[in-house]
């Protein structure tokens, strides 16, 4: 059986033109997609029933016990924490933060080891942005910086950008002028029309170069600055005061290099100057198919976006305080639910030892590195699979993924509903 | 069956010709009946003030926007937090509260139905997922068009048919209540980084007006017999001299509809000023009011500003760029490919500042300055003027010109040689506030049909009583009491069941979405129109197959048929 217009869960482009060709309780066959794409529907392996460690091998437990026991660990524990989140449908996350609220644990998402800094730094100074249809329909200039699409987002350039064709920009690769910016030449660098490779840790200085040229005040500019020389950032700001409407996507390189947030504060700051002369707007290019949802949801049942803490009965927000990492890092946290991510493969190594140190229990359809710090992994459907419901793209639009077939999976948001009934029983005297 | 009677209350219900009558309200499973059993649970209202559930016709409480609000300000979400309680959820934030905070405070001031007021279809699944965490209101989504590419199409090719068309469409696909026009046409110059500056320019490249977009979309709107008429956030919002703009614009409004007005103006305070800079901005709106008062086709909300802390938030993306410029605080913007615009920056209404205590003067002069309280109705474009629950300070001030001339005397000295506020005499009476905060929503809203905004037999049992007994209480005088009294209702019923007593909630909520499906001929439906989905496939970022918001997003959808085109 054919499936038309079917959503790509994988990436935050959410990509909702593929077609699947579906054989039974399996996809045999991935068009339209990219080789992301392709992995995420055919690779599908899972965890065939949840399991629970011994003391020398793991053994096979009915879902009841799963449940069960998964509530027990949370009752006991003094500082839970829920983290993931980004990687599953908005039903799962919203009944994730009733847990959270309900025994005053702290929730974070994937965004803490990705775009946190762009968070804090939007926090200060906003966001000038739009939907990604704004950027294909219009966009003469686009920059890509500290990013590499062709690898993490393979299909934004073709279908938001560069190589998209536009109402006003028919003849996307001619009209449309390439910066990558990079500490190295990427493969995304390879087909700019301008590349600017800056020396590592100088984008804060570039930025700020850049605003500098954006006003006008060229002679303050030395002849060179993080690497790149004078004339460049002059045809650059060049480029950007003359475009009819640029965009910006950055991803890591500029978030988790030296300036962190600081950095993303002066691409927006450098946004908001370019306002004055023309049209430009700034993205973060989200990796997680649903991390954007994580933080939607999160805001509008607490009020941030990520980094909530419930132990004092309010949402409490502290970035550094409140992040999964910090609270591991600072052996606080006293149990763990993770669900749909995977904190052992990214996150920093003492806060995944720690993880392994205390129960930790996952929801998640497959096998990953956090399985082996687990006590308990409950498999479930995944999102876009097996299983329908909400995902935010990486520019705001909430799509509905779409269940393409049956295997025989609870969905991890009902899993997520009995361990709160479960919880909610036990507090109600 | 469930059962309940409301004994001793002193009703106001406009609608039914109801003004202070000491009676008792018999409902029945979520409807108000003639009578109930002797087995119906009792309440004594102790003829406190009883009016049908309070409707706000223009909010912002959900959606993209909104919750991007929350999300750039954990300043404000610091500042109203409150924990699990009960049946209460946490909640946080001031001016943009949480979901959970927006539906509880509004539910203590009982109010029991909301108009969002701007939804881009694009996004609309956003605004009804968070409707769904929204419990304790009923709400309904005026849908953007301001900017649609497809609607200034078929308008240039003045083709008024092919226009509803494509509106019924989409309501019927987003699951929208009614067409909502933001400075038609700015918002897509401000694709370009542009404006418009006036209702005949033309937008780039579409070549079409704002003029031609409010006209054409009036008469589609009439054309789709929708239950609303066509809600308009004016062109030039908060310029200095915009009150031309809106003149000419209610002059551009036939009177089509018998039932109801033929144009919703919103927030009219942003769009009542005379002068031509910021330094002599005054009030225009006694001019304002004398077209509004020469015209039973236009009702209008008053927008009024309170001095606070507070976000602006709009479709009008470059309304905010400028305030932006002016402010220097931070700023988001959001464009949505090929339909509308959208901003948002936080703002301080401070008495320091002359314009601040003019906006202040204008909206209270407009609501004073229009005869009919059902044209002039009664918000703060939460949260752009104020957060909602600020409403009651205004019900006060409309009621007490002792309470007026007090705060009068603590504003900017430029305020009264620019306003005639202090030379307003009127004092608004109960029935006057239960029309501007229900009767008169109900109205313009076309849900008296649905059962909305008044307690005659078959209504929806949505009723709130207030600790306020309007035979003892001389609003006048005694004006803190009015106040305090709009701020926590005794009870708040919503369908049939008490919600909220005395500020706290004490069950889940059950709400409804309403949204408008008309019927539209099949020869002309745009699904069924090639070109039409060409060039949605060709331009928009997601497939037409998954644009539309699939019935799981309205647990309790409640579809409002029309029957458009007869
Ligand atoms: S670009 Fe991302 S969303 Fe699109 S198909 Fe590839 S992995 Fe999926
Ligand atoms: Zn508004």
């Amino acid at each position: 059986m054919l499936v038309n217009d079917v959503v790509c869960p994988f990436c935050g482009c959410l990509c909702d033109d593929l077609e699947l060709e579906v054989e039974a309780d399996r996809v045999v066959r991935v068009l339209n997609g990219c080789s992301l794409a392709e992995a995420t529907f055919m690779n599908d392996t899972r965890l065939p029933a949840p399991i629970r460690r011994t003391s020398t091998a793991w053994e096979k437990i009915s879902y009841d016990e799963a449940i069960k026991e998964t509530a027990d660990i949370l009752k006991d524990a003094d500082r839970p924490l829920l983290y993931g989140w980004s990687s599953t449908h908005g039903d799962t996350q919203s009944v994730g933060v009733h847990i959270a609220e309900l025994i005053g644990a702290v929730i974070d998402n994937t965004s803490t080891v990705c775009h946190g800094p762009s968070i804090l730094a939007i926090q200060e100074v906003g966001h000038p942005g739009c939907t990604l249809g704004q950027v294909k329909n219009r966009a003469d200039v686009i920059i890509y910086w500290g990013c590499n699409p062709i690898e993490a987002h393979p299909r934004h350039m073709s279908r938001y950008t560069t190589f998209a064709t536009g109402f006003f920009v028919p003849d996307a690769q001619r009209e449309r002028t390439i910066i990558v910016v990079d500490t190295r030449r990427n493969d995304s660098g390879g087909i700019a029309d301008e590349f600017v490779q800056i020396e590592p840790g100088g984008d804060y200085a570039v930025l700020s170069a850049l605003r500098a040229l954006v006003r006008g005040k060229e002679s303050v500019i030395p002849k060179k600055v993080a690497g790149i020389s004078k004339e460049q950032l002059i045809r650059i700001a060049g480029i950007c005061k003359n475009a009819k409407f640029g965009a910006i996507f950055f991803g890591l390189g500029l978030t988790m290099s030296r300036g962190k947030y600081k950095n993303v504060r002066n691409a927006i700051e450098l946004t908001d100057e370019l306002n004055r002369h023309t049209k430009f707007v700034i993205s973060p290019m989200r990796g997680h198919g649903n991390v954007y949802g994580s933080n939607e949801v999160f805001t509008w049942m607490t009020g941030y976006p990520f980094a909530v803490d419930f132990a004092r009965g309010i949402a409490f927000y502290n970035p550094g305080e409140t992040t999964a990492v910090d609270i591991l890092r600072r052996g606080e946290c006293d149990a763990a639910l993770i669900v749909a991510s995977d904190p052992g493969a990214n996150f920093p190594r003492v806060a995944a030892a720690h993880l392994a140190k205390i129960p930790t229990v996952l929801i998640d359809p497959h096998v990953n590195a956090t399985t082996s710090l687990s006590r308990i992994h409950i498999p479930c459907t995944a999102a876009g699979i097996d299983a329908a419901g909400t995902a935010y793209r990486m520019d705001g639009v909430p799509i509905r993924l779409k269940k393409v077939i049956e295997r025989g999976y609870p969905d991890d948001a009902e899993i997520l509903k009995k361990i709160y009934d479960c919880l909610n029983g036990w507090m109600i005297p | 069956m469930t059962e309940l009677l409301v004994k001793n209350a002193c009703v106001i219900d406009p609608i039914q010709g109801i003004n202070g009558e000491i009676m008792d309200i018999a409902i029945r499973d979520g409807r108000i009946v003639e009578s109930v059993s002797d087995r119906a649970e009792v309440i004594d209202a102790q003829r406190c003030l009883t009016l049908p559930g309070g409707i706000d016709s223009h909010t912002h409480v959900c959606g993209t926007k909104v919750n991007f609000g929350r999300y750039m300000s954990p300043e404000d979400m610091r500042a109203g937090r409150t924990q699990r309680r009960g049946r209460m959820h946490v909640t946080s934030g001031y001016y943009v509260p949480t979901t959970f905070g927006n539906s509880y405070r509004y539910s203590a001031m009982g109010y029991t139905t909301l108009l969002e007021g701007a939804m881009a279809p694009l996004e609309a699944r956003h605004t009804h997922e968070e409707f769904t965490a929204t419990p304790h209101q009923d709400m309904l989504a005026n849908t953007l068009f301001d900017g649609n590419w497809a609607v200034m199409d078929a308008v240039r090719e003045k083709n008024i048919k092919k226009t509803a068309a494509i509106v019924g469409w989409t309501l019927n696909a987003i699951k929208g209540y009614a067409i909502k026009l933001t400075n038609p046409g700015g918002t897509e110059a401000w694709g370009w980084g542009e404006d418009l500056t006036s209702i005949h320019d033309q937008v780039p490249h579409f070549e079409v007006t704002p003029a031609e977009i409010i006209t054409a979309m009036i008469q589609a709107n009439e054309l789709l017999k929708l239950p609303h008429s066509v809600h308009l956030h004016c062109n030039n919002l908060g310029k200095p001299g915009n009150y031309q703009t809106t003149l000419d614009t209610f002059e551009l409004v036939p009177d089509l509809n018998p039932d109801r007005q033929t144009l919703y103006a919103t927030h009219v305070q942003f769009h009542a000023y005379g002068g031509r800079t910021w330094r002599n901005i005054c009030s225009k709106a006694e001019e304002i009011t004398r077209s509004v008062n020469s015209k039973p086709q236009i009702v209008m909300d008053m927008g009024q500003i309170m001095f606070c802390r507070t976000m602006t938030m709009t479709a009008d993306g470059p309304m905010e760029f400028n305030l932006h410029c002016l402010h220097h605080n931070k700023w988001s913007n959001h464009d949505v490919e090929l339909e509308t615009g959208s901003g948002i920056i936080p703002v301080t209404y401070s008495k320091k500042s002359a314009v601040n205590c003019i906006m202040w003067a204008i909206g209270l002069e407009l609501a004073l300055l229009t005869k009919s309280p059902w044209q002039c109705l009664l918000e703060t474009d939460n949260p752009n003027g104020a957060p909602f629950v600020k409403y009651p300070e205004v019900i006060g001030l409309l009621m007490s010109k002792r309470y007026r001339d007090e705060e009068c005397a603590t504003l900017h000295p430029d305020t009264e040689g620019n306003t005639s506020l202090c030379a307003l005499e009127r004092e608004m009476d109960w029935h006057d506030i239960a029309v501007m905060t229900r009767a008169g929503q109900a109205k313009a809203l076309g849900i008296i049909n649905q059962g909305k905004g008044h307690l005659g037999t078959g209504a929806e049992a949505d009723i709130a009583i207030y600790p306020i007994r309007t035979d003892s209480v001389d609003p006048a005088r005694e004006y803190r009491k009015v106040v305090e009294g709009f701020q926590k209702t005794r009870y708040t019923i919503k369908r049939g069941r008490v919600v909220s007593q005395d500020g706290e909630i004490i069950v889940d909520g059950a709400n409804a979405t309403f949204w408008a499906n008309a019927k539209i001929p099949e020869d002309i439906r745009v699904d069924n129109d090639p070109e039409f989905i060409r060039r949605f496939q060709e331009f928009y970022t997601v497939r037409m197959s998954n644009y539309p918001v699939q019935e799981i997003y309205l647990p309790r959808g409640r579809r409002v048929d029309t029957e458009a085109f007869t």
